[in-house]
């Protein structure tokens, strides 16, 4: 029965933009202060206090804009949706509905059904709102107006997405884009890229819409897709039943599987829009639009290509590595001071996943420095340090980007190349450990392992293990 | 010379010569504010300790060689503009207890060049009225007859220019609120071309329409208070960088060829006969001054009310969303819950002409109806630009009336708000078009109540505004204290 | 009276302005917005057509801040007026069900 509708799935993505400080006023965006520290009179709306546009705000869109296939408005404005709530401090948002930044744009996703487009809609810039606290103690609600005013682009899709694959592919599309342009850092758990999800469900054939709800307070891919679910066979089973779905704003519970109408009949959603008379219009030249277009980062589509033409590495390698933009940055820059690329992507796929994995990390927290890490790969390759130690001392860069060089010299942790040396402990080593050399002797080819590793053990990884080899094998 | 009659820049140069110290012109107009205010009621807030504070500083500075036009001067600033540490309360209940912790841009040019502020007069709640009556705090009188109001919503600074209770006042004018009261109280206000002078720390009502000014005793005061009052503000995106501000400049005896033209319009029907034949014969002596003066049709003045009245309740609307009782102001005593709180505050907050324009504004803004009348009354505003546009292609000043009548009875014009309106009929449409304007008196009414005649200029021409006022006021002498002759009484 | 102001109408305005009127202020709300409109209709008799909207007098354009920090903190600035402050925040009655 469910497979007679199709789901219709249109997005309204909010990103959190990557300035210094807020849209309107000198405050700072930086997480983390104590509450209403990042505040002043424009971001809290006090009386007579007036906004003026960061300019870093309008370029982040224009690039966000072309870099999404969008024709840009050479005239635009800013208008007040107009709505009471406490965390709104003027009781109106400054936004964009009239003439919004960006318009008509597309990206292409690829799913397991293959490639596909994505309208957009259009693009606008707006101020984000305040924060709400919960005092269970004095039953009352806090206000923090710390990220009032933070940047914001709305990135509205048209209902062009089928399922959750889509939707997760799209979203996905949107943050690599972004994130190379460096306009945001994306992420859904900390709020920095919002998707609210508009949804419908049709008879399979049908040309028309159904009446689609919003969805909001989805903050993982898997939140949106259990929501996507949900709200797909919720409508469906209204509909089954006769009745119809309501067009509202439900509020996505992810941990009871379940979604709520938010508002109640104090909220008219009549936002009665009109143009800002704060803000002047923006136009835009073609100066302009051409110093952004040159700013342009070389996309993942263009890099990939680009490195499977240009280096030996795996396509997964490939895959993995662009999948950040500060990871590839990394690798090119490391490339760039000499060192092999398969090296560097060794590094980068074995051992800095492994760590971002272990301490709960993304890609783009990577703080080592391409310098420390050709430095490195290049102790590796003169035989300077051994394997064992070499990653001993990644791991100390990649917690505080040491010069490995300076810290190898500073912890005797050179390989010990002095055969003399060598010899000695190899000759202890095969004294202490009789019944090794016997299987070997025996023809127990495996035994020479463990006293390799025994010999490595005592120099405290400070010896090449092909000497070690060759000097057991010599004295066995 | 008695000091309290002295214009401000009189008191400057007095000053400056040490014939009178800041202190004493401090102690002066306090002690005239401490006699008068029961009478005429013109402040909402007298900064008695805080004027002497300052007048001592600012004297320290003038010993020590500072030098501006206007140091040392005290001056009173309308209620709707911020002032760091000193209450500022629109009028309102909803801001009974606001205590900005910033000063409005208008006013730290006034105090960088060292003026004495006195205190917060009185105004229509929010500016938002032509009388001073919607008052939170109660009416102010005007002082050349107290059974009349002093016009509005500047009532407060213009009654106490023309009461000696300041030097000078600051003013604001969204839609005459300058103009009608300099007209009502017999004294000279300008409202500056949209953009000259920064409306940061100026508690909106209409966005697009407001604008600061002067209120104040001659035109020379005026040309110089603009000077220092006018500035580019990074901090107001509207502001505009200007080159010609020395306003001073243009304070010339010669009116020889200005061209003067005179809107029909704003002499036919619902003029007073009094205030037009005081206005024509003002016109008449610029002409003798060698102006060419000439009538002509203008246009669009009925369209100008409706026009404004949907804009600035649009913009008020939104404006005075922010007055919720959460940040700031009032907040209701018992409440249940969030929109309850909001609901009760704002009604009790906010009085009932602020409460009709906010009904207004957000009737025409709400879903289906903003084409019909907000972006209706957008188009018409541009029509209006227009209609001046091309008189300004032929005039360098329009001359008219500032008000149809001269200042009505205490009480008579609330009841009917069409009417009320009705009375902004001439000065409106400047602000729709961001043009500045001049009022002046030209006469006084058989009942003894000042006319004012209105100079209006294109965009950036305050210069020319000033050069023809000070031609006039050449020819028609000394104004403020005529009405000591008229009621045999002194202020 | 041309435009009858219904009761919804009021009630609904007040919704959105987040006034609550007496009986005897809506009243007085339905004949003064009337009249207002009554008057304001008169625009309809202007011959728009074509002409552009005007929000702002001037041309003015691109009045842009640079992206740099320039205020500090001023909580206590900030929350100097607040009716009701709690732990460096503003107070208002619950907001969540």
């Amino acid at each position: 029965m469910a497979k007679q509708y199709e789901t219709v799935i249109g997005l309204e993505v909010h990103v959190e933009l990557a300035t210094k400080t807020k849209i309107f006023c000198g405050c700072s965006t930086a997480f983390g202060g104590e509450p209403n520290t990042h505040t002043c009179p424009v971001c809290t709306g006090m009386p007579g206090s007036l906004p003026v546009l960061n300019k870093k705000v309008l370029e982040y869109a224009v690039a966000v804009g072309l870099a999404t296939n969008c024709t840009i408005s050479r005239y635009c404005k800013f208008d007040r949706k107009n709505y009471f709530y406490p965390d709104n401090p003027q009781n109106y948002q400054i936004s964009q509905l009239y003439l919004p930044i960006c318009q008509n744009g597309r990206v292409e996703i690829e799913t397991e059904k293959g490639k596909k487009f994505i309208g957009i809609h259009e693009i606008h810039m707006e101020e984000d709102a305040g924060k709400l606290i919960h005092d269970e103690w004095d039953d009352c609600s806090l206000v923090d107006y710390n990220r009032s005013g933070v940047p914001l682009i709305e990135i509205v899709s048209e209902p062009d997405m089928r399922s959750a694959d889509e939707v997760i592919a799209y979203l996905e599309k949107l943050r690599m884009i972004i994130q190379y342009l460096g306009a945001s850092d994306c992420k859904l758990q900390e709020g920095s890229m919002r998707a609210d999800v508009n949804l419908s469900v049709r008879k399979t054939g049908e040309e028309g819409f159904g009446t689609r709800t919003e969805m909001k307070n989805l903050n993982s891919f898997r939140a949106i897709a259990r929501a996507i679910e949900g709200e797909r066979e919720r409508q469906i089973e209204l509909l089954e039943e006769g009745k119809k779905v309501i067009q509202e704003t439900r509020r996505w519970d992810d941990a009871g599987g379940e979604s709520y109408p938010m508002r109640s009949k104090e909220d008219a959603r009549d936002y009665r829009y009109f143009p800002d008379p704060d803000l002047v219009p923006i136009v835009i030249d073609d100066v302009f639009l051409e110093k952004i277009r040159k700013k342009q980062p070389e996309f993942r589509e263009d890099k990939m290509r680009r490195y499977k033409e240009e280096f030996d590495i795996p396509a997964y390698d490939i895959e993995i590595i662009t999948g950040s933009k500060h990871m590839a940055d990394v690798f090119e820059a490391t490339v760039a001071l000499g060192s092999h690329p398969k090296k560097v992507s060794n590094w980068l796929m074995g051992e800095t996943l492994r760590l971002l994995k272990e301490k709960g990390l993304d890609p783009e927290d990577v703080s080592f420095s391409p310098e420390n890490l050709a430095k490195l790969i290049s102790l590796t390759d003169t035989k300077a340090v051994s394997g064992s130690v070499a990653k001993e001392v990644f791991e100390i860069m990649f917690a505080r980007d040491i010069d490995p060089e300076k810290y190898v010299e500073g912890h005797g942790l050179k390989t010990v190349n002095d055969e003399g040396t060598l010899r000695r402990t190899v000759e202890e080593v095969i004294a202490g450990n009789p019944q090794s050399v016997e299987d070997y002797r025996k023809g127990k080819e495996k035994a020479i392992g463990f006293l390799v590793g025994q010999t490595m053990k005592a120099m405290k990884g400070k010896a090449d293990p092909g000497m070690v080899n060759k000097l057991l094998k010599e004295l066995l | 010379m008695e000091l309290l009659g002295m214009t401000a820049v009189e008191l400057a140069a007095a000053i400056r010569k040490k014939e009178v110290t800041v202190l004493e012109a401090a102690k002066a107009v306090l002690s005239q504010i401490e006699e008068k205010e029961d009478m005429y009621h013109c402040y909402v807030t007298v900064d008695k300790e805080g004027a002497l504070a300052q007048a001592a500083a600012v004297q320290k500075k003038i010993d020590e060689g500072f030098e501006s036009p206007l140091a040392g001067v005290p001056v009173a600033i309308k209620d709707n503009m911020c002032t760091e540490g000193l209450l500022t309360t629109c009028s309102s209940k909803i801001l009974g207890n606001f205590v900005p912790t910033y000063s409005s841009e208008a006013v730290l040019n006034l105090k960088r060049a060292g003026a004495v502020i006195l205190g917060k007069t009185n105004m229509d709640e929010f500016a938002m009225g032509s009388t001073t009556e919607t008052s939170a705090f109660g009416a102010t009188k005007n002082p050349w007859n107290t059974k009349h109001v002093p016009g509005g919503s500047s009532g407060g600074s213009a009654a106490a220019v023309a009461a000696k209770e300041c030097f000078y006042a600051l003013g604001s004018d969204t839609g005459g609120s300058i103009r009608q009261p300099a007209s009502f109280c017999g004294v000279v206000g300008l409202k500056p071309t949209y953009g000259t002078v920064s409306r940061y720390g100026l508690i909106a009502y209409g966005s697009s329409l407001d604008q600061i000014g002067p209120l104040c005793k001659d035109v020379t005061d005026c040309a110089t208070i603009m000077e220092v009052i006018s500035s580019y503000d990074p901090k107001d995106s509207t502001s505009v960088k200007r080159a010609d501000t020395d306003f001073t400049s243009a304070l010339k005896d010669d009116v020889k060829g200005m061209r003067i033209g005179l809107p029909k319009d704003y002499f036919g029907q619902g003029l007073d006969p009094e205030v037009k034949s005081a206005v024509q014969k003002a016109a008449k002596v610029l002409k003798e001054k060698g102006a060419l003066v000439e009538e002509f049709d203008l246009g669009l003045l009925e369209y100008a009310i409706p026009t404004y009245y949907t804009i600035a309740s649009a913009e008020a609307s939104s404006n005075l969303e922010r007055f919720d009782g959460i940040k700031y102001g009032y907040r209701t005593e018992s409440y249940e819950g969030l929109h309850n709180m909001y609901k009760k505050s704002r009604s009790e907050g906010f009085g009932p002409e602020v409460k009709r324009r906010i009904m207004l504004g957000s009737f025409v803004l709400s879903s289906g109806y903003y084409d019909a009348y907000y972006l209706k009354a957008l188009k018409a505003k541009a029509l209006i630009k227009k209609a001046f546009d091309e008189a300004f292609a032929r005039y360098d000043v329009i001359l008219g009336p500032v008000a149809p009548t001269t200042a009505p009875g205490l009480g008579e014009s609330l009841s009917d708000p069409i009417k009320m309106y009705l009375g902004d009929i001439y000065t409106i449409s400047i602000n729709l078009a961001g043009l500045p304007g001049l009022s002046m008196p030209c006469g006084l009414d058989t009942r003894g109540l000042p006319i004012g005649l209105q100079l209006i200029g294109d965009c950036f021409q305050e210069k020319k505004l000033i050069q023809t006022a000070y031609a006039y006021e050449k020819v028609r002498g000394p104004f403020g204290g005529r009405e000591e002759k008229v009621h045999g009484k002194a202020i | 009276m041309a435009n009858m102001i219904s009761d919804e109408t009021i009630e609904y305005v007040g919704i959105l302005a987040k006034l609550a009127l007496s009986e005897e202020e809506k009243e007085q709300a339905r004949k003064d917005m009337g009249s207002m409109l009554d008057y304001i209709d008169k625009l309809g008799e202007l011959e728009t057509q074509g002409v552009e909207p005007m929000s702002h007098v001037f041309p003015v354009k691109n009045v842009f801040r640079e992206d740099i920090v320039t205020n500090g903190d001023m909580r206590e600035e900030i929350l100097k007026n607040a009716p009701g402050e709690k732990d460096g925040m503003f107070v208002v009655p619950r907001t969540f069900e």
